[in-house]
């Protein structure tokens, strides 16, 4: 995967547990910086604040106990604040979705990327391209089709919940399964 | 004696679409410091007519923070014409503008007739007779309310125009999306489209009788024309990945967006009637958000190719984009003021995302709105007022801020979230 250069000090500072001394660059994302450090507790929150959109167990739906013929459960993966990197906690979810993909080549998927609300409308649909793009390139690199996957990029229009608080914030910046 | 009313606003009323009960409603904010007295007296016969003219003048002047009118139970007597105005007794009030008239019906429609003192100067500055047809006495409110402003300030009113937003009700894959057009006031509204998928990015055409917008109906965005007076509509693009934030050349036949067909968003220039397509940008950064200058030879537009958000410049003979924000580390979503001499954006900094403005010679920048989460700001075509979405509560709900931040107002609305405001240009 590529990391644009925010990704990579993202990465750096995820790997440090200081996000915000990151974010503290400026926002480019959708959000401020100043109001980073608590994303990263939002994105990692309660699957059962997340609605209808996870369920089962997230974090244990990776490789190597899924039924290859049925889609994945696990369908929706969240991003940090100001960041479109995949999160290792996530990447056990794209990886199931890539061995489905891999092995039925009929399937296809939608990546719908999405944004929180804060910043402009139009930039965040930008921003929420690139969210789903990474995930598309982590899905090409593990031998999913470019054929079987499409991206829609959907910025701030469809919050998964509403609320102007870091926790909906963070559930609203993710990417989307859609079979 | 002028009859024009009725064909102007003939001309501004869309023939299609239902007249909703969800009408804007308007809260006043923040009042100017340096607002002008003046009084406009309930206007004689009014009280048999289906609108108080006189009040809806009333609110006009009040919301543009150029005036500051006095309420109705501060006046000690309610003369409708120039003989029946005693100066002194309002120069005693510190007025220093009156506003008298008489209104009735007349055939199936109204006559408004009204007249614009100077107390200081005790001298009449208007007196006109305006005939309204059935169900234009709001127009001929504004329609008044653009006179009177005009003759005191010298800025041309716009009372008279119109604004496009989108509401947006329930969440998740619940959502209802509709576009509206309204008076400037906020009443009137009317349904231009509505859709389970995302509508955004409404923009009027110079001429005010299309809009262009971005709607994901097919369940991907495209950017579509439509033509106010017929409904008829056209999808101008549909191309692969992003097809956005659409905006009109001044001349109406060029339409500018944000399109990401070849990797990234990159801007690009549409020929409306040949239907071709030139592309400006050309990196790996994001640019969107174009907005052409009024004298069309350039555009102002967003990209973080310096790694956030700011605001770049393209001049269309030269193609080089030079970067005109350097104030904070988000800067957004640029619109040109009418006069072509400063930039509306919005700012974001750690007190959240606000309306500001930036002087494009000086650089200088300054933030207009005093709430901590704005988003599309869009000018009045006279330039005194910038109209944005915002939040009170948990709601989206509309805003406007004068041009020198000195006097600011809400449009809540009855239902649902209300953002994506778009002024109109004048109507006439």
């Amino acid at each position: 995967m590529q990391l644009k250069p925010y990704a990579k000090c993202l990465a750096l500072a995820l790997s440090l547990a200081v996000l915000a001394g990151c974010a503290s660059r400026g926002g480019s994302e959708d959000g401020m910086a100043g109001s980073a450090d608590g994303s990263r507790d939002g994105a990692a929150g309660t699957d059962a604040s997340r609605g209808g959109q996870v369920s089962g167990d997230r974090m244990g739906d990776g490789a190597g106990q899924q039924d290859d013929a049925r889609i994945p459960e696990v369908r929706t993966i969240y991003f940090a604040y100001d960041s479109d990197t995949i999160q290792s906690e996530f990447e056990p979810v794209l990886t199931s979705h890539a061995r489905y993909l891999r092995n039925n080549a009929n399937a296809s998927v939608v990546l719908q990327g999405h944004t929180d609300e804060r910043g402009t409308r139009e930039y965040n649909m930008a921003l929420s391209e690139r969210r789903a793009g990474a995930v598309e390139r982590y899905l090409n690199v593990q031998g999913v089709s470019p054929s079987q996957i499409d991206v829609v990029a959907y910025g701030e229009e469809r919050p998964a919940v509403r609320g102007q608080n870091e926790e909906a914030y963070a559930q609203n910046r993710r990417v989307v399964f859609a079979y | 004696m002028k009859a024009l009313i009725t064909t102007c606003l003939a001309a501004a009323l869309l023939m299609f679409g239902s007249l909703a009960q969800a009408d804007l409603t308007i809260e006043i904010t923040r009042g100017s410091d340096r607002a002008t007295p003046i009084a406009v007296v309930p206007f004689g016969g009014a009280d048999a007519l289906p609108e108080d003219v006189a009040r809806i003048i009333h609110d006009n002047l009040a919301r543009s923070g150029y005036f500051d009118p006095l309420e109705r139970n501060a006046m000690f007597e309610r003369p409708t014409t120039r003989d029946e105005v005693r100066f002194g007794d309002w120069r005693a009030l510190d007025v220093r503008y009156l506003v008298v008239g008489t209104a009735s019906q007349e055939g199936d429609g109204y006559r408004i007739q009204y007249e614009l003192m100077d107390i200081s100067g005790e001298r009449r500055m208007l007196g006109e007779v305006v005939t309204a047809g059935n169900g234009e006495l709001r127009g001929a409110g504004h329609y008044i309310s653009d006179q009177i402003f005009e003759a005191i300030t010298d800025i041309r009113g716009a009372f008279s125009t119109r604004i496009a937003y989108v509401t947006a009700r329930g969440t998740g894959d619940d959502i209802r999306f509709v576009l509206h057009v309204a008076d400037a006031d906020g009443h009137n509204s009317q349904q231009i489209l509505s859709s389970d998928e995302p509508i955004l990015s409404p923009a009027w055409s110079p001429d005010g009788r299309k809009l262009a917008y971005v709607s994901f109906e097919t369940e991907r965005p495209a950017i579509y024309i439509q033509n106010l007076n017929s409904g008829e509509r056209v999808r101008a693009t549909s191309f692969e990945g992003i097809n956005g934030a659409p905006a009109w050349s001044p001349d109406g036949r060029q339409l500018a967006m944000s399109l990401s067909k070849d990797g990234q968003p990159e801007i690009y220039i549409m020929d409306i009637g040949a239907r071709d397509f030139q592309r400006l940008t050309n990196n790996s950064s994001i640019d969107t958000e174009p907005s052409w200058s009024p004298d069309g030879r350039s555009l102002v537009f967003t990209s973080d190719r310096s790694g956030g958000p700011q605001l770049y410049r393209y001049d269309l003979a030269s193609g080089e984009a030079e970067r005109l924000t350097f104030t904070g580390n988000y800067n957004a979503r640029g619109r040109f003021a009418p006069d072509g001499e400063s930039l509306f954006l919005i700012h974001g900094s750690d007190r959240g995302y606000q309306v500001a403005r930036q002087e494009l010679d000086s650089g200088r920048l300054v933030v207009l709105s005093d709430s901590g989460q704005v988003e599309s700001p869009s000018v009045a075509p006279n330039g005194t007022m910038v109209i944005f979405a915002t939040q009170q509560g948990s709601r989206g709900v509309l805003g406007a801020v004068s041009a020198d931040g000195r006097s600011s107002f809400r449009l809540p609305s009855a239902e649902g979230d209300v953002r994506e405001p778009a002024w109109s240009p004048f109507l006439d």
